[in-house]
C-alpha cells in the first residue's frame, strides 16, 4: 500500500513538472496565469497524499489554507489582466 | 437576522475544521465568527427564511445529484478530446439568455456551467450569459441554450430564486 | 482499499488534466480541460482521506476542503477566463463563433 502511494505521489510531482513547463514555456501571458492556477489545485492533492503516507491529519490544515492563498492569487492575476488597479 | 445566520454558519464551519468541544476553542470559534458576521453579514441573502423550508433542501438534493453525475460525464468528455489524435474541437463563444433574477442564483448557474461538460462561462451583461463551448453542435440559439443551461436553471429557480 | 482507489481515480483524472493543459491549442481549452478535471481529481482525492481517516476530525476536515475547492477553483477560472479576454488573447483559428467581441471593442 505504501509503496503504490508512493508511486502515486510521484506521478503528482510529475503532474507539477508538466505545469512548470506551461509557465516556462507558455507562448502568451495568459497561459502562464493558467498553469500557475492548475499548480495551485495539483499542491492540494499532493498535500491529501502525503497526510495518508505520513498519518498526520494537520496537513490538510495546510492544504485548506493553500487554497484559499492560491484563489486569492489567482484573482490577482486575473485584476492584472484585465488592466484594472488592484482597489476598483 | 442575516447577521445571525452567517454567525451559524461560520461557526459550523469553525466547528468542523477543529472539532474539538472544549470551552476555550467554542469561545475563540465564537470570537472568529462574531468578527466575520459583524464585517461581511451585510452581503448576505435579505430574507434568510427561505434556510427553513424542507421543499427547498428537496430541490437542493436533486440538483447536487445532477450536477454530480454532470461532473463526471465532464471528465470523461475531456479525456476522449484530449486522447484523441486529431482533437476534436470546434470552439467559440455562445450567448445564453437566463430568467433568473438574483445574484446568488446566478452565480451559482454559472459555477455549474463552468463544470459541466465542454463549457465554461466568461462573462454576465443583465440578462445575457457569454459561454466558451470548447464543441459547438448547433448554430441555433434556442437549441444551444437549452443544451447548455440544461435542466440546472429550473432546479435553480426552485431553491434558490 | 476504497481510499486507495479513490486516490488513484483522482491522480487519473488530473493525468488527463495536465495531458489536457499541454496538447490543445489555445489558452481557452486549456483552461477549460485543465480546471474541469484537475478540479474533480482533486476533490476525489480528498474523498480518499476522508475514507481513510474514517469520518473522525481528520475526516471532517477533508470534507470541508471539497466544498472550498469546488467554489474557489471556479471562480478563479472564471475570473483568468474573462481577464485574458479582455487582455486581447486571440482564440485558436478552429473557432467557429464569438459573440462577446460585440462587448469588448
Amino acid at each position: 500500500m505504501t509503496s503504490f502511494l508512493n508511486i502515486l505521489l510521484y506521478i503528482q510531482i510529475a503532474l507539477c513538472a508538466a505545469c512548470l513547463y506551461r509557465i516556462v514555456r507558455g507562448p502568451t501571458i495568459p497561459d502562464r496565469m493558467v498553469g500557475i492556477d492548475i499548480f495551485g489545485i495539483l499542491v492540494v492533492g499532493i498535500c491529501g497524499i502525503i497526510s495518508v503516507l505520513t498519518d498526520k491529519a494537520f496537513i490538510l490544515d495546510i492544504g485548506i489554507a493553500w487554497v484559499i492563498l492560491s484563489f486569492i492569487g489567482t484573482l490577482t492575476l486575473a485584476k492584472y489582466l484585465s488592466g484594472k488597479k488592484l482597489n476598483e | 437576522m442575516r447577521y445571525v445566520t452567517v454567525f451559524i454558519l461560520s461557526m459550523i464551519f469553525w466547528l468542523l475544521i477543529t472539532f474539538s468541544f472544549t470551552v476555550s476553542n467554542i469561545v475563540a470559534g465564537a470570537a472568529a465568527a462574531a468578527l466575520t458576521s459583524a464585517i461581511f453579514g451585510r452581503y448576505y441573502f435579505h430574507n434568510v427564511g427561505k434556510f427553513l423550508q424542507p421543499k427547498r433542501w428537496f430541490w437542493f438534493l436533486v440538483y447536487l445529484v445532477t450536477f454530480i453525475r454532470e461532473c463526471i460525464k465532464a471528465n470523461f468528455d475531456v479525456a476522449y478530446r484530449v486522447l484523441h489524435p486529431a482533437m476534436p474541437i470546434r470552439p467559440g463563444i455562445v450567448k445564453v439568455k437566463t430568467t433568473l433574477r438574483s445574484d446568488f442564483a446566478r452565480t451559482l448557474l454559472a459555477n455549474s456551467i463552468t463544470m459541466t461538460p465542454g463549457t465554461i462561462t466568461v462573462d454576465i451583461i443583465g440578462d445575457e450569459m457569454y459561454i466558451h463551448w470548447i464543441f459547438i453542435r448547433s448554430e441555433d440559439p434556442a437549441v444551444y441554450s437549452r443544451m447548455v443551461t440544461g435542466r440546472f436553471e429550473e432546479y435553480i429557480k426552485k431553491f434558490a430564486e | 482499499m476504497a481510499a486507495l482507489i479513490l486516490i488513484s481515480v483522482g491522480v487519473l483524472f488530473n493525468l488527463f488534466g495536465c495531458l489536457g493543459l499541454l496538447r490543445l491549442p489555445d489558452m481557452y481549452n486549456r483552461l477549460q480541460a485543465a480546471t474541469k478535471c484537475v478540479t474533480l481529481g482533486c476533490c476525489s482525492i480528498l474523498l480518499g482521506v476522508m475514507f481513510h481517516y474514517g469520518l473522525g476530525s481528520a475526516g471532517f476536515r477533508a470534507l470541508v476542503a471539497i466544498p472550498v475547492l469546488f467554489f474557489t477553483a471556479t471562480v478563479a477560472a472564471h475570473a483568468l477566463v474573462r481577464g485574458a479576454y479582455h487582455f486581447g488573447t486571440k482564440m485558436d483559428k478552429r473557432s467557429v463563433k464569438d459573440d462577446y467581441s460585440e462587448i469588448v471593442k
